[in-house]
């Protein structure tokens, strides 16, 4: 009994995660995808009404508010990001002085919560008393910088305060992946007369391929579940211009009532992330094979 | 030639990575400086000018008097709420964890990885699709707007985290250590009592500062499942933002994100090397 016992132990400690995992996440995900094929408002209600949610969610303009933000966002969040850390981690990897000190100030952002980066961000770009200020008081008293209160522009606010949080971990992924790039491929493509530039180019860059890989399938992840940022700068607005599907979510779920609506709009995100994240596990997994 | 062009290479260098220096540094500059000001020196100066003297009014404001929504006792009694949340969910958490990794790595039985993958998988969801369930469940077994109830999310959704970094880092240890102590008679707990938790110290630095960062700087969660008496610090500095009772406060409101972030920003710059050592491992191992 007790052999038995001591054999069983490692499946025990296991259990309780395994039992959390299979209720909490792929329980839930499928009661999520049941609630989204019913017209539950208030209370779940199971009466099912097929893909009627799905329907009434891509027939919603706040929705398609929501997807268009969302792809501004991806696009420009990651492009931006992946250029300005990479471009960080080539020059702080030219052997610079006091590269720990920079390295610390480019990541410290990561650190803090995206409510407190909103929360800045929403002060620096004040209409009114923020950097629209800073430049007039410098004599070009016409400037004008209203972003966060126009409809067209206040997503690009969210790039902006997004980058300045994330950019400096893409720098970090960068850098450990230059740090691990052969020195004597390095030295063999100068003595044939490489500049720096094109040693970058056509040598290190194509090196630093899965590190590309994984920064964008975690930046497109940050993307994806972004509501904090939303929240606490634009709080979605001016009106909802600035709603991402996560706030759409939110808002549908929570504050009106629309379950299976909300419902729906998760099971669409979660289809969305898992859209990036197969073909990238599969690489991973079958690269790690060979 | 070459030498001049070489220096000006260096001196772009530099400038470049100065200048982007002072752009990361400047919201914080812009923060600190705010927070110091009273609202008449905000309204005529700009947001670089340093402040006519140090004013520390906003802060014991934002500490003990703002109001947050409903209520006006300032941020203080949701930074002890925070604690209470962070504490016990990332001891819980970390220790699952470590306990999980260790039989993924060196225990491994029919299905072992099957759970692994499937937990990595996890990882990945994202939590819009099972807020509405979740919150059922707390309903359902009495922890909705509880304390309690946000550990236990913070527990099962930060599992998935903590032991993928303790499988990672186990799984390098050579399974000959469990053969060799079991031959000596040692059990499943002897020797991850004597074996593997003295060697443990770097991975549980890093786990700790992930989970303490992510908990603390959690919003989703916060503001789905806590009460009015429950709330992290994190939706109390939203509120307190979003409240403008008597006139916006930015000074008030640049203090109070500063006493947010403070506690994951000394973390963060005691233990940087673990920092982004833990976003790393989280990120791309697997």
């Amino acid at each position: 009994m007790l052999r038995y016992l001591e054999r069983s132990l490692p499946r025990l400690v296991l259990a309780p995660t395994a039992i959390a995992m299979f209720v909490c996440m792929y329980g839930f995900i499928a009661w999520t995808a049941g609630l989204s094929l019913t017209k539950s408002r208030m209370l779940p209600q199971w009466e099912f009404v097929g893909f009627d949610q799905y329907a009434r969610l891509f027939a919603n303009p706040r929705w398609h508010v929501a997807l268009d933000n969302l792809l501004i966002f991806i696009a420009l969040f990651i492009g931006i990001s992946l250029v300005l850390g990479l471009l960080l981690a080539i020059f702080l990897d030219r052997k610079v002085r006091a590269e720990g000190t920079l390295r610390t100030i480019y990541l410290y952002p990561m650190a803090i919560s995206f409510v407190v980066t909103g929360t800045a961000w929403k002060w620096i770009l004040n209409p009114g008393l923020g950097i629209e200020k800073l430049v007039r008081d410098m004599g070009f008293s016409n400037f004008e910088f209203r972003w966060l209160v126009e409809q067209d522009m206040a997503i690009y606010t969210i790039v902006i305060a997004a980058v300045w949080q994330s950019s400096g971990f893409v720098m970090a992924m960068f850098l450990a992946g230059l740090r691990g790039v052969d020195e004597s491929l390095i030295k063999a493509a100068q003595l044939d007369g490489a500049s720096v530039i094109q040693t970058y180019w056509h040598v290190i860059l194509p090196i630093m391929k899965p590190v590309f890989f994984g920064a964008v399938v975690i930046l497109s992840h940050i993307a994806i579940k972004s509501f904090d940022l939303v929240q606490a700068l634009t709080g979605g607005g001016p009106g909802y211009s600035s709603d991402l599907p996560a706030n759409f979510m939110y808002t549908f779920a929570f504050s009106r009532a629309q379950m299976g609506l909300g419902a729906a709009s998760a099971m669409v995100m979660l289809a969305g992330v898992l859209a990036i994240l197969v073909p990238y596990l599969y690489s991973e997994l079958r690269t790690k094979k060979v | 030639m070459t030498q001049s062009k070489q220096l000006m290479g260096r001196a772009f260098i530099y400038s470049l990575l100065l200048g982007f220096a002072i752009i990361y540094l400047a919201p914080l500059y812009v923060m600190l400086v705010t927070s110091f000001k009273d609202i008449e020196e905000i309204r005529t100066g700009n947001i670089l000018a340093l402040p006519n003297t140090l004013n520390f009014s906003a802060w014991s404001k934002a500490w003990s008097t703002a109001c947050t929504g409903g209520d006006c006792h300032g941020l203080a009694p949701y930074f002890w709420n925070s604690i209470r949340i962070v504490v016990p969910s990332l001891v819980i958490s970390t220790l699952i964890g470590a306990l999980n990794g260790y039989v993924l790595a060196q225990w491994q039985f029919k299905g072992s990885n099957f759970l692994f993958g499937a937990l990595l998988l996890g990882c990945f969801i994202p939590f819009q699709v099972i807020l509405l369930p979740m919150a059922k469940l707390l309903a359902w077994v009495g922890l909705a707007n509880t304390v309690p109830g946000l550990v236990s999310v913070h527990v099962i959704y930060g599992v998935a985290f903590t032991t993928l970094f303790f499988r990672n880092y186990y799984v390098a240890i050579p399974n000959e250590l469990v053969r060799a102590a079991r031959l000596d008679g040692a059990g499943f707990f002897a020797i991850f009592w004597h074996v593997f938790l003295p060697m443990s110290t770097p991975i549980f630095v890093v786990t700790v500062i992930w989970q303490f960062t992510q908990i603390w700087n959690d919003f989703l969660f916060g503001v789905v499942y806590s009460g009015p008496g429950t709330q992290p610090i994190t939706v109390a500095l939203n509120n307190l933002v979003n409240t403008s009772v008597g006139g916006k406060q930015y000074n008030v409101d640049m203090a109070a994100a500063i006493i947010a972030a403070l506690p994951t920003l000394v973390v963060y710059l005691l233990a940087g090397k673990y920092f982004v050592r833990g976003l790393t491992a989280g990120a791309v191992k697997g």
